[in-house]
């Protein structure tokens, strides 16, 4: 690591106010990205403001049809919260499912989503079930969120504050493991509700997407059949030492059918 | 006599500090004053350093100095040398480059250092290394074995790359009895390249004495006095008695820690030069780039059998990484740890093979747990499976048909080894029997119902260690005999200090030797403190490795005891008006043949250390002895590993849903110890099998430079081991011992590959045997037959 100023503000406008006054800051939530970059001095910020005292960012509440997560909010508490174990259930396992369990007690929901990994968990849930990114400075649909590998809408400063996903339907979320990094190579989110099937994959591509073909196939036959024969569009998907393009476009069908499975 | 503790599961003596943190690693410890370094290390393959300027780097804060391969070279440091000499058939001396503590002029594998900072704290030196102006002409890099003949000549001394081309066995033989043949089994094979990833990262302090002109090196070393050795008197260092080295806990060696590498030798060296506590811990990346690498191995191999199936003839043909520079032991892995093995647990009257080690701009490839005998096995028993299926025959009865029998010990093979004694159809029974063989088709059966497929396989592996007789390791081009040495040195209230010239870095040494003395002398383990790692506290020892700590030095230090025991008896005999020869000694007592007359072992060492009722005239003070021993043979531990796996054919998940090992390891102390052993031996064989590969780019770079690319076997990775025994005591050792710490890694690999193949129907696979890996050799077997699934 490079040295650094290191700020605990206990506001968002403290945030935001320490953010405008540094050279080069990034803030800090869970690290398990940001700290292992640091440390092999890929990353140099000048100054590291730590969100964790920052009391407008928990908090996991139901409102309605909305459940709301704050984005400080680790992955081991999204897993354990008997609110979001009702609501969404898809949800709690698929955070249950992240990493390890040290990774658990300190990676956040925030964290994950802003950092946009293709091969992260939480994009997938998030455009999987037609989430909004409350932020700052405003609101974003999940569709629009995300960009590309590494790259999301936020600005420069801007803090996502809490995630909200509409409570409806069905959902499920299969993911098959990188054997050494335990990333998902390919991992399949399925909502079903009564306007449709939205079906959200990460891993494969360089980064999360909406599977257009599954989705239709479903839409009008909710079954592991119907995705048979679909040959995915793969121009765009990763091949790495541990997956080639068509053992992914493999994956993705396999995994979407075990999620379909365990919905049906 | 009743020998107490042996064979008993003592718990670890040595774990109370592990488990509790409060080990003493080479990082752990602190000299007053120490300076940090920081290796400045290349970021190409291979590259002519054509400009290099440290002068903004020592001017950085903190900086003391910045030392190159310039100042290596002027200080008259030598080359870091392989001590293991190997004849090629023309009898001409293996090939060997020059490989300079820091690289001076030229760049050979990605990572390897040229420059060192030695700073106040560490993280200067860091800061600084990024101010050392280099440049470099990046050359063409050779990365693939198989191609590095046909490569660019990276040494000037290694024409061709190809350091020996070595041949062991009988050509002629063993060409007609393949071409004569009722039938041939053609295999080609690759053995990956595996990265050690100990879990304790090399570290390193020099301490420098001006005063007495001595240097003390605190290292992660496996054998300390051999490094004592080699940095004296070949690296020219110091002079030997100006050199301690002291090897504290160690996290794991697995054999990275044998070999002398540029690391320790540069720190012990710069703290003299600088007269400058000096202090070095590897980070996980550097281990995963410098640390040697183990196996890379690319082979054909030939089995000829006649219409019964005996084994008439084996040809092998080996192509063995070398990497960078020759490391410590490199050549002799895949010659004289290797080639040797190839009559395996049968009686194949001919087998001949022929090595040839090259060279490549990857990190420099040594002994990793097996060296060699890993190799041997998998390509024997792949090649032996393979042939079972070709001749439509079970593959446990075509090996038993072929096995050396009881009656045939001992039994010299056609490979210069000669077995003391083994009985292979026992282990090969009670295999059978634990893994339920005759039950495996109604398994298969419903694991095909249930959409899976499922598969076993065989390995009876065989393998030498107990390194090594000293006259036929020198006859073979060893640089050092491989004899061991123990101390066993009574106090007066009669504990006992143990001093052992083998090291402890993991394998349980202070309580595996502490049952072995305590249960010859008849007092209690806890009364007997084993200590090792020091060359400034006990005699030379060669260190361990080559599984052969208890059948070399527990044998020294059993001699050792004799002694102990003759002596007592001199001294017994004094006390108790008795001739010595009359002097029985049993379960800690000294007694007089038919009497009642008795002296406990306490009393006796209390009257050698205060000898007033004492036979001066004839006997010196003190009950202390050493011996130092030198094997009349290898050991022979040898096995079968029985391994079933159920496959997912749509992902290619490879589930190992059982795996059974029967070893048959001599006389076990701790079966306890020994079952971990195995058990760390299977995992890391079925993680060379299944999980890991060290992989290079083309332009020489690291791909898997991290454990998110390197796939270490963790625990839900592996099923629990079903693990038994068989014994035929070693004939030439006063243990019976033969080694325990490899076997899990040499036998289960194969074992493993053939349980997929089997599953998968297929007559081959690569390792690892990865998910993408099995999906595509399931895709490539189906498009093949025409069928889909």
């Amino acid at each position: 690591m490079y040295n650094f100023n290191y700020h605990c503000p206990t506001s968002l406008q403290e945030a935001e106010s320490l953010y405008a006054q540094s050279e080069d800051p990034m803030f800090l939530a869970g690290g398990h990205t940001l700290l292992p970059t640091m440390k092999q001095r890929l990353n140099a910020p000048t100054d590291l403001i730590d969100l964790a005292g920052v009391s407008e960012l928990t908090g996991i509440s139901k409102d309605g049809d909305v459940l709301t997560i704050g984005a400080y909010t680790r992955h081991a508490d999204v897993a354990a919260s008997e609110i979001v174990q009702a609501a969404i259930p898809a949800l709690a396992k698929l955070a249950r499912g992240i990493g390890d369990a040290q990774v658990r007690n300190r990676g956040t929901l925030g964290g994950s989503v802003a950092n946009n990994d293709p091969a992260a968990d939480y994009p997938a849930a998030l455009l999987g079930l037609g989430a909004t990114v409350v932020t700052t400075k405003r609101t974003v649909s999940a569709d629009e969120f995300f960009v590309d590998m590494f790259e999301t809408v936020l600005a420069e400063g801007e803090i996502i504050t809490a995630v909200t996903f509409p409570v409806a339907g069905d959902a499920a979320y299969v993911k098959f493991a990188n054997p050494a990094s335990r990333y998902a190579t390919v991992g399949v989110f399925i909502n079903r509700h009564d306007a449709g099937v939205r079906v959200a994959i990460t891993g494969a591509a360089s980064s999360v997407f909406r599977c257009d073909e599954y989705e239709t196939a479903l839409s009008s036959n909710f079954s592991e059949g119907a995705l048979d024969g679909i040959k995915l569009a793969t121009d765009n998907f990763n091949e790495d030492l541990h997956a080639t393009v068509d053992y992914r476009a493999n994956l993705c069908s396999v995994i979407a059918k075990r999620a379909i499975a365990s919905m049906v | 006599m009743v020998a107490k503790n042996i064979g008993e599961p003592v718990l670890r003596k040595e774990d109370a500090r592990f488990i509790t943190g409060k080990g003493n690693y080479t990082d752990d410890i602190n000299l007053r004053g120490q300076a940090h370094a920081f290796f400045v290390r290349a970021p190409v393959a291979r590259a002519m350093i054509t400009h290099l300027d440290c002068t903004a780097a020592e001017a950085a804060d903190g900086v003391i100095a910045v030392l190159t391969g310039a100042q290596v070279a002027e200080d008259g440091l030598g080359s870091l040398p392989c001590g293991w000499m190997v004849l090629s058939k023309d009898g001409s001396e293996m090939k060997q480059p020059p490989h300079p503590p820091l690289a001076a002029d030229r760049i050979n594998y990605s990572g390897e250092p040229f420059a060192v900072v030695v700073a106040d704290t560490l993280q200067q030196a860091r800061d600084a290394a990024e101010l050392v102006d280099v440049e470099f002409d990046e050359l063409e890099a050779v990365v693939n074995v198989a191609d590095a003949q046909s490569g660019p000549q990276i040494h000037p001394e290694v024409p061709g790359n190809t350091n020996y081309d070595w041949e062991l066995g009988e050509r002629d033989g063993t060409l007609e009895a393949i071409e004569n043949a009722h039938h041939v089994t053609r295999l080609s094979l690759v053995n990956n390249r595996l990265i050690p990833n100990a879990i304790e990262p090399r570290a390193a302090i020099g301490d420098y004495n001006s005063g007495t002109d001595e240097i003390t090196l605190y290292t992660t070393s496996q054998n300390p006095h051999l490094a004592r050795l080699v940095l004296t008197a070949f690296v020219q260092l110091a002079p030997e008695h100006k050199l301690r080295i002291i090897a504290p806990d160690v996290g794991g060696g697995f054999g990275s820690k044998i070999f002398i590498y540029s690391e320790e030798t540069v720190v012990a060296w710069a703290a003299r030069r600088l007269d400058q506590p000096i202090k070095w811990t590897a980070d996980r990346s550097e281990s995963f780039l410098t640390d040697a690498h183990g196996r890379d191995h690319v082979s054909e191999a030939e089995l000829a059998m006649d219409e019964d199936g005996k084994f008439l003839a084996l040809r092998v043909k080996t192509l063995a990484n070398m990497g960078a520079y020759l490391s410590t032991f490199s050549s002799a892995v895949p010659t004289y740890l290797y080639g040797t093995l190839l009559a395996g647990q049968y009686k194949t009257p001919n087998v001949y093979v022929e090595v040839q080690a090259v060279m490549t701009n990857t990190a420099p490839v040594d002994a990793y747990r097996g060296a060699g005998r890993p190799e041997a096995t998998y390509l024997l028993e792949r090649i032996v499976e393979v042939a079972a299926q070709e001749m439509n025959m079970d593959p446990a009865e075509l090996r038993r048909k072929n096995f050396i029998q009881p009656e045939d010990f001992p039994y010299q093979t056609p490979v210069a080894l000669e077995y003391d004694i083994g009985d292979y159809e026992a282990s090969l029974d009670k295999a059978l029997e634990m893994a339920d063989y005759d039950g495996f088709p109604a398994r298969r059966d419903a694991s095909v119902a249930a959409g899976k497929l499922r598969g076993i396989g065989f390995s009876c592996y065989i393998e030498a260690c107990g390194l090594a007789p000293s006259q036929v390791a020198g006859s073979l081009g060893a640089g050092v005999g491989l004899w061991e040495s123990g101390e066993v040195r009574v106090n007066p209230t009669g504990s006992v200090t143990v001093m052992t010239g083998t090291h402890s870095h993991g394998q349980g040494h202070e309580t595996t030797f502490a049952q072995l003395v305590a249960s010859q002398l008849g007092i209690s383990i806890d009364d007997v403190e084993v200590i090792h790692g020091d060359t400034g506290k006990m005699d030379f020892g060669m260190g361990t490795y080559g599984s052969r700590s208890l059948s070399v030095g527990g044998s020294a230090l059993m001699k050792a005891a004799d002694k102990i025991v003759a002596k007592g008896k001199k001294i017994a005999g004094h006390m108790m008006d008795a001739q010595a020869d009359n002097i029985d000694f049993d379960d800690g007592e000294f007694k007089v043949r038919d009497s009642n007359l008795s002296k406990t072992f306490q009393e006796i060492a209390f009257a050698a250390y205060v000898p007033h009722d004492y036979p001066l005239e004839e006997l010196e003070p003190g009950l202390t002895e050493k011996a130092f021993y030198d094997p009349g043979n290898f050991t022979y531990p040898a096995g079968t590993h029985i391994c079933e796996v159920e496959i997912d054919p749509d992902t290619g998940v490879t589930s190992v849903v059982k795996f059974t090992a029967v070893d048959d390891f001599g006389t076990i102390i701790n079966p306890m110890i020994v079952e971990g052993q195995v058990h760390g031996g299977i995992a890391q064989g079925i993680g060379q099998a299944m999980l890991e590969h060290g992989i290079y780019d083309a332009e020489g770079q690291l791909q898997t430079g991290s454990f998110m690319d390197y796939c270490m076997p963790r625990a839900d990775d592996l099923p629990n081991f079903d693990v038994g025994m068989t014994t035929t005591v070693c004939t030439h050792n006063p243990v019976g011992a033969k080694g325990c710490g490899e076997a899990g890694a040499i036998g289960s690999p194969p074992a493993v590959i053939n349980a997929i193949t089997h599953a998968l129907g297929v007559r081959e696979i690569t390792m690892p045997a990865t998910p993408l890996n099995v999906w595509q050799t399931l895709q490539n077997a189906t498009s093949a037959d025409g069928r889909g699934e």
